[in-house]
């Protein structure tokens, strides 16, 4: 089983996705058959990136005698589907199926009350198969083909509540940015076969060469990937996205936005590294775009009256760091000198942030959505005095709010602490951009907990209770993980962020199927 | 020889035609349904690219059973066309959902004029 | 096992950082049980002084959301003004900003600048 751990992966939540509609007439069941079928895919992700840090690149090639039969005899060029996983690509595996395990378990009870649950579940499921299948593969039209999965999921997942106009309109806007951001990486796709004849990343990035064909592939590979990733200005439907959905599927459509960096990400390092490591302007581009969308992001979130919308904008904000962290990284990869001494840890606080974001943000969310359940509300102005009836709420929103702001001990001050120190040292503007952002997140997250937390009891939320016991689990468990990897950021670091790091930066590694050819 | 250059081009510049067809009436048309009509377009001008690309001159078509003597090692290529039956798949699932939220919004907002469709802003 | 995060200028110590504050903590309540014993919570101690006037309901006295950083948001006013301009909400501006920025990158790559 351990050979074709890649496979399994994807197809455990396809059947899941496939065999949720069936279990129409009882809607629980279906609850709790996707509760299994993530928990199955969770462990599996484990085991993967077990067998990734103990052995190296894992690749797996679809339909072959042996799944590491990349150049079949009397080939010169790969063939068939290949999968090739790195670390970088096991990391988002397993933040992917945590969240969706945590997103499971909170909607167990936050839509119990919905109908068509049965689809619901079944959705959910199709959006991590989609996830999964764009982190863990190495041929770019599978690439293609799993975000497009994604982006349906997630759009059908965001117009679920359609008894609110609202929600097909936030449905809608989601559909027409991914799909315009599709089809144009599809053109992209299609330039680059029509240059070099084949669609394996690796086999791609040893023939890639300074073209205006190939310049033109990466700038609509970047754009199109920065517009879904959430990147100012083509921010725009991240909020309208993210108030609409069910708080429980809001931790998957999030680590689906950072699949979207990911493969920015792999395009900028191992797809055109052999021409992004002597050109400084694609690094530059990055980091200009991280400082742009931090600042507009933090203060547009400061004059929102809904509580997920502002939540929203703080996503984009955060957003923002880890493109600057990244995007410092990138910009001094050919110099050996400067890529040790600041690089590689500017790349690892980038990526770092990226898990830490997940965790924080989700749980937010998910404080957010009990609110929802609770009064019937999202509007701030309305609410006060909660945070004697929910004492569980209120703990996990303060844990969630000071990481998010990069207060110590929690998980966001270790990786900001990182971005600051790094960035500082390309050019000092950049590192103060940085600051003032994580100072006027505070400042909002002081907001939303002085408006719907403090505050005198109001007389209309007279009997209201604690939340459900999922849901209460699922914060807890989050809020958890925030202390854990704020107390040991090292050990994070060692185990899960710095090979991750290694393996963009390794383009050698990457190109040769890991030692295979 | 000019006239050659845009023969041999043609698929290209249709591509680049429709394009810009599908960028304006997505930019600047006010009806949903033309906006989404401008999706399809978009989609028709990747798939045209894509087929195009695989084009040899003088090729038949890449199937070997019963096949001419002369076709075997003469085919036009055959991945492209792979790539764009997938492609036109994904658009037919992207178009059937655009328009059931459009129906949808339809019935909650009674217009389907972009400009007041906008209840979530800023 | 070593719990110090590094970094290339300096070095980030959170199990010390606790320890620190845990102490700080007895210190802090060690000063703070020598106060007033005085206070009796749910008794008219706790209600406010009014001046004899009748306390109005706490939906008129709360302080809302929208109002809390009024100083702040007044003073960046054209930035908020500009800002909320851009953000329309029209399904058409957003890929109007993409085609935008598609050109813009587009340029920088293939060596305009």
């Amino acid at each position: 089983m351990m050979e074709h751990l890649p496979a399994l992966m994807i197809a455990i939540p396809l059947f899941g996705a496939f065999t949720t509609p069936l279990l129409k007439k009882r809607q629980n069941i279906a609850a709790i058959w996707a509760l299994i079928i993530t928990v199955i895919t969770f462990g599996l992700s484990l085991l993967l990136l077990q067998e990734v840090l103990s052995k190296g690149i894992i690749v797996y090639v679809f339909g072959a005698n042996k799944p590491t039969l990349v150049l079949p005899s009397g080939y010169r060029v790969p063939v068939r589907i290949i999968f090739e996983i790195d670390a970088m690509g096991a990391f988002m595996a397993l933040s992917a199926t945590l969240m969706s395990f945590i997103g499971a378990l909170y909607s167990y009870s936050h839509v119990e009350m919905e109908t068509g649950l049965e689809k619901y579940y079944a959705l959910l499921l199709l959006l991590e198969v989609g996830i999964i299948g764009m982190v863990l593969t190495g041929d770019l039209f599978n690439l293609f083909v799993f975000l497009e999965v994604a982006g349906i999921a997630g759009s059908a997942l965001v117009g679920f509540r359609n008894y609110r106009g609202e929600a097909s309109e936030a449905g809608i806007k989601y559909l027409m940015v991914s799909s315009v951001a599709s089809l144009m990486v599809l053109f992209s796709i299609g330039l680059l076969y029509g240059q070099y004849g084949n669609l394996n990343m690796a086999y791609l990035s040893r023939q890639i060469h300074l073209d205006t064909v190939d310049m033109i592939a990466l700038g609509l590979l970047f754009v199109s990937f920065a517009m879904k990733c959430g990147a100012v200005p083509m921010h725009y439907w991240v909020p309208d996205a993210y108030t609409e959905v069910p708080a429980g599927i809001n931790p998957t459509l999030l680590v689906a936005t950072y699949a979207s960096l990911y493969a920015l990400f792999r395009v900028s390092f191992s797809l055109f590294g052999a021409i992004t490591w002597n050109m400084a302007r694609v690094g530059w581009i990055m980091s200009i775009l991280g400082v742009l969308t931090m600042f507009i992001g933090v203060t547009m979130a400061l004059v929102q009256k809904d509580v997920k919308r502002l939540m929203s904008y703080h996503a984009i904000s955060q957003t923002g760091y880890m493109l600057l962290g990244v995007g410092v990284g990138l910009t001094v990869l050919n110099d050996p000198a400067k890529l040790s001494a600041f690089g590689r840890a500017a790349m690892a606080g980038g990526i770092f942030h990226i898990i830490n974001h997940i965790i924080y943000k989700s749980l937010l969310l998910m404080t957010a959505g009990a609110l929802f359940y609770v009064t019937g509300t999202r509007n701030l102005n309305e609410m006060g005095g909660l945070a004697r009836k929910m004492p569980y709420t209120t703990i996990a929103f303060i844990v969630g709010a000071a990481a998010i702001s990069g207060l110590p001990p929690f998980n966001g001050f270790a990786s900001k602490f990182l971005i600051y120190e790094t960035s500082y040292q390309l050019n000092p503007l950049l590192a103060v951009f940085a600051m003032v952002t994580s100072v006027l997140t505070l400042a909002s997250f002081v907001k939303v907990f002085a408006s719907a937390f403090l505050g005198p009891p109001l007389e209309k939320y007279e009997e209201v209770r604690e939340v459900p016991k999922p849901m209460v689990t699922a914060m807890i468990i989050l809020a958890i993980l925030c202390i854990l990897f704020g107390l040991f950021p090292n050990v994070v670091l060692n185990k899960l962020i710095y090979p991750a790091v290694d393996a963009l930066i390794k383009l050698a590694q990457y190109q040769s199927w890991g030692g295979l050819v | 020889m000019n006239g050659n250059i845009i023969a041999i081009n043609f698929p290209f510049i249709v591509v680049a035609l429709l394009l810009a067809l599908g960028f304006y009436t997505i930019g600047f048309k006010r009806n949903l349904i033309k906006v989404v009509i401008g999706v399809e377009i978009l989609e028709s001008a990747v798939n045209l690219f894509l087929i195009a690309l695989g084009y040899v001159k003088g090729g038949y078509a890449p199937i070997y059973t019963l096949a001419p003597k002369k076709a075997v090692g003469n085919m036009v290529l055959p991945t492209p066309q792979a790539l764009t039956l997938t492609s036109i798949v994904i658009g037919v699932a992207v178009s059937a959902l655009m328009l059931a939220f459009a129906v949808n919004i339809y019935r909650h907002y009674g217009t389907l004029d972009v400009t007041r469709i906008r209840r979530l802003r800023g | 096992m070593n719990f110090t995060l590094l970094s290339p200028s300096g070095f980030w110590d959170p199990v010390l950082w606790l320890i620190f504050l845990i102490l700080f903590g007895i210190i802090g309540y060690i000063i703070y049980s020598r106060g007033n014993p005085s206070y009796k919570p749910n008794t008219e101690q706790v209600k406010p002084y009014l001046s004899g006037n009748v306390e109005p309901s706490k939906e008129k006295i709360m302080v809302r959301a929208g109002d809390i950083y009024w100083g702040f948001i007044t003073a960046l006013d054209e930035y908020y003004v500009a800002l909320k301009r851009m953000h329309t909400g029209d399904l058409r501006d957003y890929i109007l900003w993409y085609l935008g920025i598609g050109a813009i990158i587009l340029f920088i790559l293939v060596g305009g600048v």
